[in-house]
């Protein structure tokens, strides 16, 4: 190998990350087809033109505020805590945007950037749904066209889903190669990309992909933490941090979002708590940084599931956005610089997870925040009744309620 | 000289262009890979890219991407690829044989360990799709000290501004996308294609092969003035998929190959 798997690679403290070349140490990149390439670097020019843009920078802040209902809240769930005995846990509310989730944050950042670059056609591709929906959205409130890639098992878990996207004027194309999930979908939105390139802006809804996307969908998203900085400064004083953030990671666009405002507060720890699936002993699961190794897919090297011969594993979990095999690779440098610390909850972790803070804050989470939720019940009994984890409850879970209570109701009202 | 070099002197003192036959290692089985390339090398073939099944062949199109599951599903890794490639290099004493691979295989492997793997199965080459020339210096590295052409990929989106870079990035030859899309075959070439083929032929350094949608010996002979090589894949690996035995599949591939090589040969007069 020539590559050093040492992980401190390349570790120039207050270096900016990811380098000039899209990588984040080890990880990172551009591993995509040529015809792609020029796409890359016109979308990177773009994007940094608008990054030092004030015009640009106020246009998303006003959109945030007047059409996707930013600032969320943080929000102190008494109950919660009470019933955890241990830290205070403070909810990120980004359930409570436009479209039900973190997505929007992002895809109204891409959109723009799309009108830009003159691009009138939009792709993307979805696991739960969330995404697609965020960029459905954003093309409905552009008049752009858009076409949306879901695999056929997602297209049959997130029904509802697909009936919004359809009903904001996307087309949804189903997938039915491989897993028929979200890896699946992102093959064929890479795939229509290639073949349209010149037309079409493609917005990838995670901090995934080739450079510049994880780092411009970190950037994008990084406006959860930030907000979470003034709102506790506001509460508690100028300088005030939480001392844990949680975050659930499938590509992990909303933990990237909520972690990066900390990244020099090195008091403050940061979780991503990964899907387990089945148990990570069974191999069914989506655990992709602490079971996968270094390899390359959808155009980065990250830490990926895969099998003997580099032919990348099917992931499973519960949750239709988390069940993906890769990971975004500033989570991996994240992971092996020891700046965060990456976790898992099975399926049964975040079912109970999902009922329980239904039941004691009258919130209903998305699957994929119970995760992060599940991890939270098991992180605050250990810490004093004086500190503070901040979790981003990054949707909210009616997308899910109609499959929980065809497969899970038993154990979700069970639970006490 | 290399396999590759001297083909491409061989093409030159004939004045045509060659023929490039793109087969899935492993596919529609592990045995009817050698029949087919024998077959198509004696009905014409020049060249010879052996495919390597992946998981998510995000450059190909359906006819490539089920040929790909058809060869996993049958357990054909690179080990196998290799001994594939060594069973070919037991008759092909001359044609030039190169891998196209996607860049997690070979990444997993190590690229060290795969070059020289490819080098001593016979292999004269590798293609990698997803390996543009921004990333490709490690294997580049590690090819050239074992013997191995890299060869890199132009698109239609790479002139002028990319052509010296991945020109740089390549030895001996260099693959040229044919159009923006998924590999497959096309009812037709697209007209901006002839004026970009002028434009590699009077600025490109290498020899270059032109893929991506041929499928016919019409479209093939169109091409081939323009180009020191055509590429056909996605229909040859059509025109195999139902062979049961190595015999039949040795068959379809000479029906397939046969009017390809007359069209490449019969363009010879037609060279600018």
């Amino acid at each position: 190998m020539i590559v050093s798997l040492s992980p401190r690679a390349g570790a120039d403290n207050n270096q900016p990350l990811p380098d000039s070349r899209g990588h984040f140490g080890l990880y990172g990149g551009k591993f995509v087809p040529e015809s792609l390439i020029s796409a890359l670097d016109e979308l990177e020019t773009c994007y940094r033109a608008c990054a030092a843009d004030p015009d640009f920078q106020a246009e998303l802040a006003t959109i945030l505020h007047e059409y996707a209902g930013r600032p969320s809240g943080l929000y102190f769930a008494r109950r919660y805590t009470e019933a955890l005995g241990g830290a205070e846990v403070w909810l990120k509310r980004e359930d409570l945007n436009h479209t039900g989730s973190h997505k929007i944050n992002n895809t109204l950042g891409q959109v723009l950037l799309a009108r830009r670059m003159g691009k009138r056609r939009i792709i993307a591709e979805t696991g739960a749904g969330q995404h697609g929906v965020a960029t459905a959205t954003v093309s409905a409130l552009y008049g752009l066209s858009c076409v949306v890639y879901m695999g056929e098992e997602d297209m049959e878990r997130q029904a509802l889903n697909v009936f919004r996207m359809r009903l904001l004027g996307a087309e949804v194309r189903a997938v039915s190669s491989g897993s028929k999930t979200l890896k699946d979908a992102t093959n064929e939105a890479l795939r229509d990309w290639v073949a349209n390139v010149r037309t079409t802006h493609y917005i990838i809804g995670s901090v995934v992909g080739p450079h510049p996307f994880p780092m411009l969908v970190r950037d994008f998203q990084a406006v959860i933490g930030r907000e979470v900085k003034e709102q506790l400064a506001t509460r508690f004083g100028a300088g005030a941090l939480p001392d844990a953030l949680v975050a659930c990671v499938g590509g992990g666009s909303n933990a990237m979002g909520l972690f990066h405002a900390f990244r020099d507060d090195p008091s403050v720890k940061m979780y991503g708590v990964e899907a387990a699936g089945h148990g990570l002993a069974t191999g069914r699961h989506a655990a992709s940084l602490e079971k996968g190794t270094p390899g390359i897919l959808h155009g980065a090297l990250s830490s990926l599931l895969q099998e003997a011969g580099g032919q990348v594993k099917i992931a499973h979990s519960i949750s239709a956005g988390l069940d993906y095999p890769g990971v975004g690779p500033e989570h991996c440098w994240l992971r092996d610089t020891g700046r965060a610390t990456y976790v898992s909850a099975t399926d049964k972790e975040a079912l109970h997870a999902f009922a329980r803070l239904s039941r004691l804050e009258g919130i209903i989470p998305a699957l994929e925040s119970a995760h992060a939720l599940a991890f939270v019940e098991k992180l605050a009994p250990t810490l004093d009744k004086r500190a503070r984890i901040v979790v981003c409850l990054s949707g909210r879970g009616d997308k899910d309620v109609e499959q929980v209570q065809k497969h899970h109701a038993h154990e979700v009202l069970g639970e006490k | 000289m290399t396999r590759i070099t001297e083909t491409f002197a061989r093409l030159k003192a004939e004045h045509r262009a060659g023929l490039v036959a793109y087969v899935m290692a492993g596919h529609p089985f592990p045995e009817a890979t050698p029949a087919i390339v024998r077959a198509l090398i004696l009905g014409g073939a020049d060249m010879i890219e052996l495919g390597v099944p992946f998981s998510d062949p995000v450059a190909d199109g359906p006819t490539i991407q089920a040929a790909g599951q058809v060869a996993l599903g049958q357990g054909v890794l690179l080990p196998e690829v290799f001994s594939i490639a060594k069973s070919i290099r037991s008759f092909a004493a001359q044609a030039p044989v190169l891998a196209m691979t996607y860049v997690n295989p070979i990444f997993s492997m190590g690229y060290e360990d795969f070059s020289r793997a490819a080098v001593e199965a016979g292999l004269d080459g590798v293609i990698v799709p997803d390996l543009p020339a921004e990333e490709s210096g490690d294997l580049l590295a590690a090819a050239d000290a074992a013997g191995l052409s890299v060869v890199g990929l132009l698109a239609p989106t790479s002139i002028p501004d990319r052509l010296q870079k991945v020109c740089a990035a390549s030895r001996e030859m260099v693959y040229y996308v044919s159009r923006l899309g998924v590999t497959g075959a096309r009812a037709s070439l697209d007209d901006e294609l002839v004026s970009n083929l002028s434009y590699l032929r009077a600025h490109l350094p290498l020899p270059f092969v032109v893929g991506f949608g041929i499928s016919t010996p019409e479209q093939a002979a169109r091409v081939a003035p323009h180009a020191d090589g055509v590429v056909v894949g996605s229909a040859l690996v059509d025109a195999v998929k139902d062979a049961r035995t190595p015999l039949d599949a040795a068959e379809l591939a000479l029906q397939f190959i046969s009017p390809l090589a007359d069209a490449v040969r019969q363009s010879q007069g037609a060279r600018p």
